[in-house]
């Protein structure tokens, strides 16, 4: 009896204890093997587990239709595209093993990879790529990404390898627009609404990885898909936290509790490089994202009509200020609307100098002069003031500031507001009562900027929505749509840029690095970043069993 | 007593539909909706598939139409489903031909939100009590003016820094607590016991700093209640009659002391199923207040509006309950209500 009793209690202590080490052991791993060089190098090797954190939550996986960042960065881990970007950012074949474009540039014939199949090992074949195109064209899908695929005049699937679509007229951005549409399952989606189907919280793809589970508001877990049309990845285990709060992941990333983060400038370059600890486990990776931050005229308004105007208010605008004051340096000063380094971008073009003077010299040339002596210039007895307005952006409103403060000293009195998103879009964007804006742009590796730039695509909700009206440039875009050679596209685009600069009917401010802090215990990412990022080879990216996490390996 | 509850549940169908006909319209006085968010910003994203869009969840109608479906989905209980989550249902879960559950928003976030709201006002309630009932028998003795202080600390720290202090020293610094989220990583595969020390301890954080922050109202409130109730002549009396001192105490004067507590636990009601945002973002829950929040910035409008209505329909039972509890806990009131 007496001895039944202590071994109970023994027992019941003993769990306690090892629940507890369990516990502590649990989330501080990494203490266990602190001593091991994380610098050195090893041997790649498969398994283990990246944990990273994400802001938001996706609202569903069929990307057609969710569209958000957070849907995106899990889909494309589950779900193939015909073609695909390397990391020189050229196209090349995802699903596909050719692609053949027709002499009149307006058929394309894709053949895919044999014996391709999906992760419920049923065939995937081109009546997949048929009924994903049907299903992004269909009205009641009502894709937002439609527009691309509703170009093709005809799309046919003649036998299980062969995908052929035909377009009225050639269309330059087809094969981009082909690398961003994740093809779905026929067998598993055929008669069911997209919008409310339980597949987009159950997906079956082909890639790298599939989904094993979600925990509503908490993480995803995805693991190896043993189908993978592309081979095996090397990471065993993905999984991504919903952490909305930028403060608590930095601390989850101390902890070491996840392994991948997105930083903002004072994260990288000050706060990391005072702490040892820190610096000694995370490796810093910056790379240039595809957007960029600018300032827009309202070109519809007296005096912003006026290209004297608009120089003046770039030259006195100084840009290496706000790159140094908002971004901490992290960003560069550009002179296109293209990623500097890549095929579209100029290198011949220079952006716009700091000059006060000429920017004076340029608003006196336009008529203005401060007559009452107040220190801010008038033209035909109106001063010049006007609003910029922003979303609730901190690095767009600190930008604001700096702009107020320059565009001050050369005569111009400029007031802030920012607002709230969804009001800004509808009660300004979308209205066109607006000055000048200071807004971003993230843009798709095809240059085609059409629907940004072309006099026709002003209505209320499209996004020419500055008014721009240039017959040079709508003629270059119209080029630069039906040329499928991408060497006389790029010469198209280098003088499109070049005739948007020198018109000058926005100021770029800045194109800011996207900055990301990985744990050293993953190896094999490129350093420094190629065009394409250091996510063009993350399944090549790999933990070595001594760096890995205890709890995950139990 | 039961015609006046009948009386008082029926008047609040009417009320019902007066909020919500007022916050309806104010929702859409705000601009922009489903098809204004930051992710359709996107130049390959076409003006007609928005308009589209709209016509799907009827947003081109005039918002009196709108209402009008809204209240004759509302009559079968039908709270509709999200715009923003791949249209989940707003309030509870359906089941697909395939039998594949989809769980409602509000039915995920609720427990959540209850829980820690239950727990933080528990642990308000515990600890306040006791404090007031001491700062009013000492009062203004040293204990009195430490327990003051402390809740004044207390309120005055802004709930957001205490917890990025404590998640920093207790999860960063010590590793003794989890930082943020409600889970292990390895819950599912924990026992029993371990799941529960594995919820307890991703809970502590989360529970206590509102407790603390919350402490300083419900003390004063209990100090003052108490205070007020010992210098009234029954208490004299009591004292008179040469009655123990913790007898006084707790059996004559607690009671009376705590009647304005009534009212405020019952108005708190609505308030636990009202997570915090601030606090749900910071530590990772998907709770009540970052679901209300993201709908409103996401012009998720089904979300919107079950969760008013389910708020507002739990401040009127909470305010029922509190008037049902007082008339329980004062016979001056019991009598007014039978007679009313």
């Amino acid at each position: 009896m007496m001895t039944n009793t202590s071994h109970c209690l023994l027992k019941t202590v003993s769990t306690l204890l090892i629940s507890l080490c369990i516990s502590a052991c649990g989330s501080s791993d990494y203490a266990a093997n602190s001593d091991i060089d994380l610098n050195k190098s090893f041997a790649s090797e498969a398994g283990g587990s990246l944990i990273n954190a994400m802001t938001g939550e996706p609202s569903g996986l069929i990307s057609m239709i969710a569209g958000e960042s957070a849907s995106s960065a899990i889909s494309s881990n589950i779900f193939n595209s015909l073609l695909k970007y390397d990391k020189n950012l050229e196209l090349e074949g995802d699903l596909v093993e050719r692609w053949q474009i027709s002499a009149d540039q307006k058929t394309i014939v894709f053949t895919l990879k044999p014996n391709l199949k999906w992760a419920d090992n049923k065939p995937l074949t081109s009546a997949d790529v048929l009924f994903t195109w049907q299903a992004v064209t269909d009205e009641k899908t009502a894709s937002p990404y439609a527009s691309d695929f509703q170009l093709v005049k005809k799309a046919e699937a003649p036998d299980p390898l062969t995908f052929k679509v035909t377009y009225a007229e050639a269309y330059a951005p087809a094969l981009d627009s082909w690398a961003g549409l994740q093809i779905l399952p026929k067998h598993l989606l055929q008669g069911q609404d997209l919008h409310t189907t339980a597949f987009a919280r159950k997906p079956v793809g082909s890639h790298y990885y599939k989904l094993d589970s979600w925990a509503h508001g908490e993480n995803l877990k995805l693991s190896r898909n043993p189908n993978s049309v592309l081979g095996q990845a090397k990471i065993e285990q993905l999984i991504s936290r919903i952490i909305p709060d930028n403060s608590a992941q930095f601390l989850e990333l101390m902890a070491d509790n996840i392994d991948y983060m997105g930083l903002d400038p004072i994260k990288y370059s000050r706060i990391i490089p005072a702490r040892p600890e820190l610096q000694q486990k995370l490796a810093l990776y910056k790379e240039l994202g595809n957007s960029y931050t600018y300032m827009g005229f309202n070109l519809k308004h007296k005096p912003f009509d006026d290209k004297r105007v608009r120089l003046a208010i770039n030259y006195a605008i100084d840009k290496q200020e706000i790159i140094d004051g908002v971004y901490l340096g992290l960003g560069i000063n550009i002179a296109s609307p293209y990623k500097p380094g890549t095929r579209w971008s100029n290198p011949a073009l220079q952006p716009y100098p700091y000059d006060p003077a000429k920017a004076r010299a340029l608003l006196k040339e336009a008529g203005f002069a401060d007559n009452d002596g107040d220190g801010i210039l008038e033209r035909d007895g109106k001063p010049f003031a006007f609003e910029i307005v922003t979303n609730q952006n901190k690095e767009r409103e600190k930008s604001a500031v700096l702009i107020q403060r320059r565009l001050k000293e050369v005569g111009i009195d400029v007031k802030i507001r920012a607002i709230e998103w969804a009001s800004f879009i509808s009660r300004f964007i979308k209205t066109g009562d607006f000055d000048v804006v200071v807004l971003g742009w993230g843009l798709g590796l095809d240059p085609d900027q059409y629907n940004i730039w072309h006099s026709s695509q002003q209505a209320p909700g499209q996004f020419n929505f500055i008014g721009y009206n240039n017959p040079t440039i709508d003629k270059l875009l119209e080029q630069g749509r039906v040329e499928l050679n991408p060497d006389k596209r790029m010469k198209i685009y280098h003088e499109f840029a070049r005739v948007l600069l020198e018109d000058s009917p926005i100021v770029y401010l800045s194109a800011g690095y996207g900055l990301t802090a990985i744990h050293k215990r993953v190896k094999g990412i490129d350093d420094p970043a190629p065009p394409a990022g250091i996510g063009h080879n993350s399944h090549e990216w790999y933990i070595p069993q001594p760096l890995r996490r205890n709890e995950i390996n139990q | 007593m039961l015609k006046y509850l009948i009386k008082r549940v029926l008047w609040m169908i009417p009320l019902l539909i007066g909020i919500s006909l007022i916050s309806f319209f104010i929702m859409h006085l705000a601009p922009g909706d489903i098809t204004s968010n930051e992710s359709a910003f996107n130049p390959k994203a076409s003006e007609e598939s928005r308009q589209k869009l709209r016509e799907m969840y009827n947003l081109d109608k005039p918002v009196i139409v709108q209402y009008g479906l809204w209240l004759k989905r509302m009559a079968t209980l039908d709270f509709g489903k999200s715009f923003a989550s791949h249209q989940k249902p707003v309030f509870w879960q359906t089941i697909d031909k395939d039998g594949n559950v989809t769980k409602g928003l509000i039915q995920e976030a609720l427990p959540i939100t209850l829980m820690i709201n239950i727990l933080g006002l528990a642990i308000t309630l515990i600890l306040s009590i006791p404090l007031g009932i001491i700062a009013a028998r000492k009062y203004l003795g040293w204990q009195d003016r430490s327990i003051t202080l402390f809740n004044f600390i207390g309120f005055s720290i802004p709930g957001f820094w205490l917890s990025l202090l404590l998640m920093y020293w207790l999860g960063v610094v010590n590793n003794w607590f989890p930082i943020s989220g409600l889970h292990s990583l390895n819950y599912e595969s924990l026992d029993t016991w371990g799941k529960i020390k594995d919820s307890l301890s991703h809970l502590f954080l989360p529970v206590i700093i509102p407790s603390i922050t919350g402490l300083a109202g419900i003390t004063l409130f209990v100090k003052n209640g108490m205070l007020d109730v010992l210098h009234q002549d029954y208490i004299t009396t009591a004292r008179a009659k040469g009655l123990a001192e913790n007898k006084i105490i707790y059996k004559h004067a607690l009671r009376n002391a705590l009647l304005p507590l009534i009212t405020i636990v019952g108005l708190s009601i609505p308030g636990l199923i009202g997570g915090s945002v601030i606090a749900e973002t910071i530590f990772a829950i998907p709770g009540m207040g970052k679901l209300f929040y993201d709908a409103v910035l996401m012009r998720d409008f089904p979300v919107v509006m079950g969760i008013l209505t389910i708020g507002s329909a739990l401040t009127l039972i909470g305010n029922l309950i509190a008037d049902v509890m007082y008339a329980w806990a004062d016979p001056r009131v019991r009598r007014g209500v039978v007679k009313g």
